[in-house]
């Protein structure tokens, strides 16, 4: 799937996005899979309280279901208007 | 109902007053315009990022949200990307409806929506560098009175 990083988280991780394969069944199963790969990641998902989540572009929460998503996107709380 | 994202800047008085066209039937329209603020003298510009197609998503499902719950006759949402500089304008919504009641509701329902629920994200630049804007509090604890 594709996983897309928007605004400090992907400065922080240093690329907009990336094609990853997993077999993370919720979105906090691939986030603990990220923070173990490199501490670029981990210091992203450090406290993910301050980050938010949308699957297949719809906001949703950390405990989603990733069977069958095609794009998940993490990003700050968005500042829009 | 029309959902524009953009970089490039928009003709604020054209597009309301396109909107405003022949409304007979609504009778009440209302317009809000969003402007980059210098606040307190070392704001050099804005740069916004977005989600394209989350975006343009997540700005339909908000005004029609809208357009239903007030029965609007119609919504316009434009909203820019990029850099933008101080005083230029970030953002418009106009709404029409038959009662003015309806419009401005709608109108700061709009507002206080695609603040917090439409994947922008704002970076202020000064002279000492960047710095991505923080949610705030005040701006999630709007949604709860709609």
């Amino acid at each position: 799937m594709d996983v897309l990083y928007f605004a400090w988280v992907r400065e922080r991780i240093g690329i907009p996005r990336e094609a990853v394969e997993t077999k993370a069944s919720t979105v906090m199963d691939l986030v603990d899979e990220l923070r173990g790969r490199e501490e670029r990641y981990a210091a992203a998902f450090a406290d993910i309280s301050a980050l938010r989540v949308a699957v297949d572009q719809q906001l949703t929460d950390f405990d989603t279901p990733l069977a069958g998503a095609r794009e998940v996107a993490f990003f700050p709380p968005m500042t829009g208007g | 109902m029309r959902i524009v994202v953009q970089d490039i800047p928009f003709d604020f008085g054209a597009e309301a007053a396109a909107f405003a066209e022949g409304r007979a039937e609504s009778g009440a329209v209302v317009t809000f315009t969003g402007i980059v603020r210098d606040v307190d003298g070392g704001l050099k510009a804005m740069e916004i990022e977005h989600y394209p197609g989350m975006t343009e998503g997540a700005l339909s499902e908000i005004a029609g949200q809208a357009m239903s719950r007030w029965s609007l006759e119609d919504a316009l949402v434009i909203h820019r990307h990029g850099r933008l500089e101080v005083g230029e304008m970030i953002m418009m919504v106009a709404t029409a409806a038959r009662h003015r009641k309806h419009a401005f509701e709608a109108a700061e329902f709009l507002m206080d929506y695609l603040k917090s629920r439409a994947p922008f994200w704002k970076r202020e630049i000064t002279k000492d560098g960047a710095e991505w804007v923080a949610a705030r509090d005040e701006d999630e604890d709007a949604l709860t009175r709609w």
